[in-house]
């Protein structure tokens, strides 16, 4: 098992690195074409701007072999972010794998970026879904965002702050985390593990 | 629903965790990642590290801990102190924080704020404000180089004032630490933080007074903030934190479990 954090230039790699080596698992942080097409699991970190993410994995020529990846890919944070259509967040084309719009939260008096934990509520359809196993109804994850996908078919679980949004998405096996399961504790660890498990 | 936060502060000297009382005369409480990691498995919800002599000395402080906080700990964590430049956000952001927090030097430079949020996103970027009651003119005042009490001075900011231009820059979230009640473990101060409460539209992390598990419901449903800070209390196993989120719970507010 192969799993590469792809080297998106954001800021967060680190935790992504060392939560899954908790889990006994050294993964290699690279931007190589090679050594990404070549992994079994790829993973999408993100902190920043969209845009910003967009050009640096332009600048990596990063784009294609990613929209062209066949092994499991799993987007946390922006890195889900930018596997959707089209973010409103400088305005800027994603990824396009799985369809989406990145959207301001409209969270009403309620205060910005959605920072904290919050409950997580599996979708019906996804109750069996690998990525989700042992995840429960209101397990509490960690978030901090303020733009947001809005629920759709391809939604697996939904958190509510101000009104509904994806928490987790997946389409085949291109999946993306709102929230940052490596600063999720005991429930993000599970998904981590439930990733490194996964076969599509 | 958004839980609201409980957030062990440690503050951090030579790369050891210490506490003073109304910021002077610290004392070791102990190693670094030990501590992190046990305030972790004890469900804090966030931990913040304040580096207290980066800011008021100058030098270049050893900013490795970070990297080993990282390694251990499953929760968010910010950094603070001596962060005063995009580099050297960026480099405590690689080592594996979640957070920056910046005190002095966006007082210094308030267009610091601006560009560590066009680096980093808004949500990285956390500002710290120590702000001290002036019973003379009755006025809440934006104080800085906290972290050393030979240079500690008042700025020319009224805190609500500095509250609101924060955010026009892109703050994230504010830690307001109440320097009147530093340390003295008699209650949040809920009067200054229901003020500054009105003005803040990003998180509002309250800091400063903790001494007693009813302190924490008080700041919470009286002063609406988004997380509570205490150093202290915890430090010294006062308030034991699964005792702490129980009693929280009962008092009917969202908190993880």
């Amino acid at each position: 098992m192969s799993l590469v954090i792809v080297d998106t230039g954001c800021a967060n790699i680190s935790s992504v690195y060392c939560a899954f080596q908790r889990l006994g698992v050294d993964a290699k942080v690279s931007s190589d074409l090679t050594v990404i097409k070549n992994a079994s699991r790829l993973l999408v970190p993100g902190v920043g701007a969209a845009r910003q993410a967009m050009a640096n994995l332009q600048q990596r020529d990063l784009i294609a072999t990613l929209q062209q990846a066949e092994q499991p890919l799993l987007g946390i944070c922006l890195g889900m972010q930018l596997l959707t259509d089209h973010s409103e967040e400088g305005d800027v084309d994603c990824l396009g794998l799985i369809p989406g719009q990145v959207k301001r939260m409209q969270v009403g008096d309620l205060r910005l970026p959605h920072m904290g934990w919050n409950t997580l509520q599996v979708q019906e359809s996804a109750q069996h879904h690998p990525l989700l196993k042992g995840i429960g109804a209101n397990d509490y994850v960690y978030f901090v965002h303020s733009f947001a996908v809005a629920p759709s078919d391809t939604t697996l679980a939904r958190c509510h702050y101000g009104s509904d949004f994806a928490a987790v998405i997946g389409k085949g096996n291109k999946l993306g985390a709102q929230f940052h399961p490596e600063r999720s504790g005991a429930v993000g660890a599970r998904l981590l593990q439930n990733f490194l498990a996964f076969n599509g | 629903m958004l839980a609201r936060r409980i957030i062990p502060c440690l503050d951090v000297r030579d790369g050891k965790v210490v506490k003073g009382v109304q910021f002077r005369n610290h004392e070791v409480i102990g190693d670094i990642v030990p501590l992190a990691k046990a305030y972790a498995e004890q469900g804090a919800d966030e931990l913040v590290f304040y580096d207290i002599t980066a800011s008021s000395d100058g030098r270049v402080v050893d900013k490795s801990w970070v990297r080993r906080i990282a390694e251990v700990i499953d929760i968010p964590f910010c950094v603070a102190g001596g962060i005063k430049s995009v580099a050297d956000a960026g480099l405590i952001l690689e080592m594996g924080a979640d957070k920056i927090s910046v005190n002095s030097p966006a007082l210094a430079r308030p267009e610091l704020i601006s560009e560590l949020e066009h680096s980093f996103g808004q949500q990285c970027v956390v500002i710290g404000i120590d702000s001290f009651f002036d019973q003379a003119t009755g006025q809440y005042q934006v104080y800085q180089f906290t972290g050393d009490e030979s240079r500690t001075q008042k700025t020319r900011w009224h805190t609500l004032d500095w509250v609101k231009r924060v955010q026009e820059l892109g703050a994230g979230e504010i830690v307001l630490n109440c320097m009147n009640q530093d340390g003295v473990r008699q209650g949040y101060d809920l009067t200054q933080l229901q003020l500054i409460r009105k003005e803040c539209k990003v998180p509002l992390i309250a800091s400063g007074g903790a001494g007693a598990m009813q302190h924490f419901a008080d700041v919470f449903q009286q002063a609406d903030v988004d997380g509570a800070l205490a150093a202290s209390v915890f430090h010294k196993g006062i308030i034991p934190i699964p005792e702490l989120k129980a009693f929280l719970v009962e008092h009917k507010l969202e908190i993880r479990p």
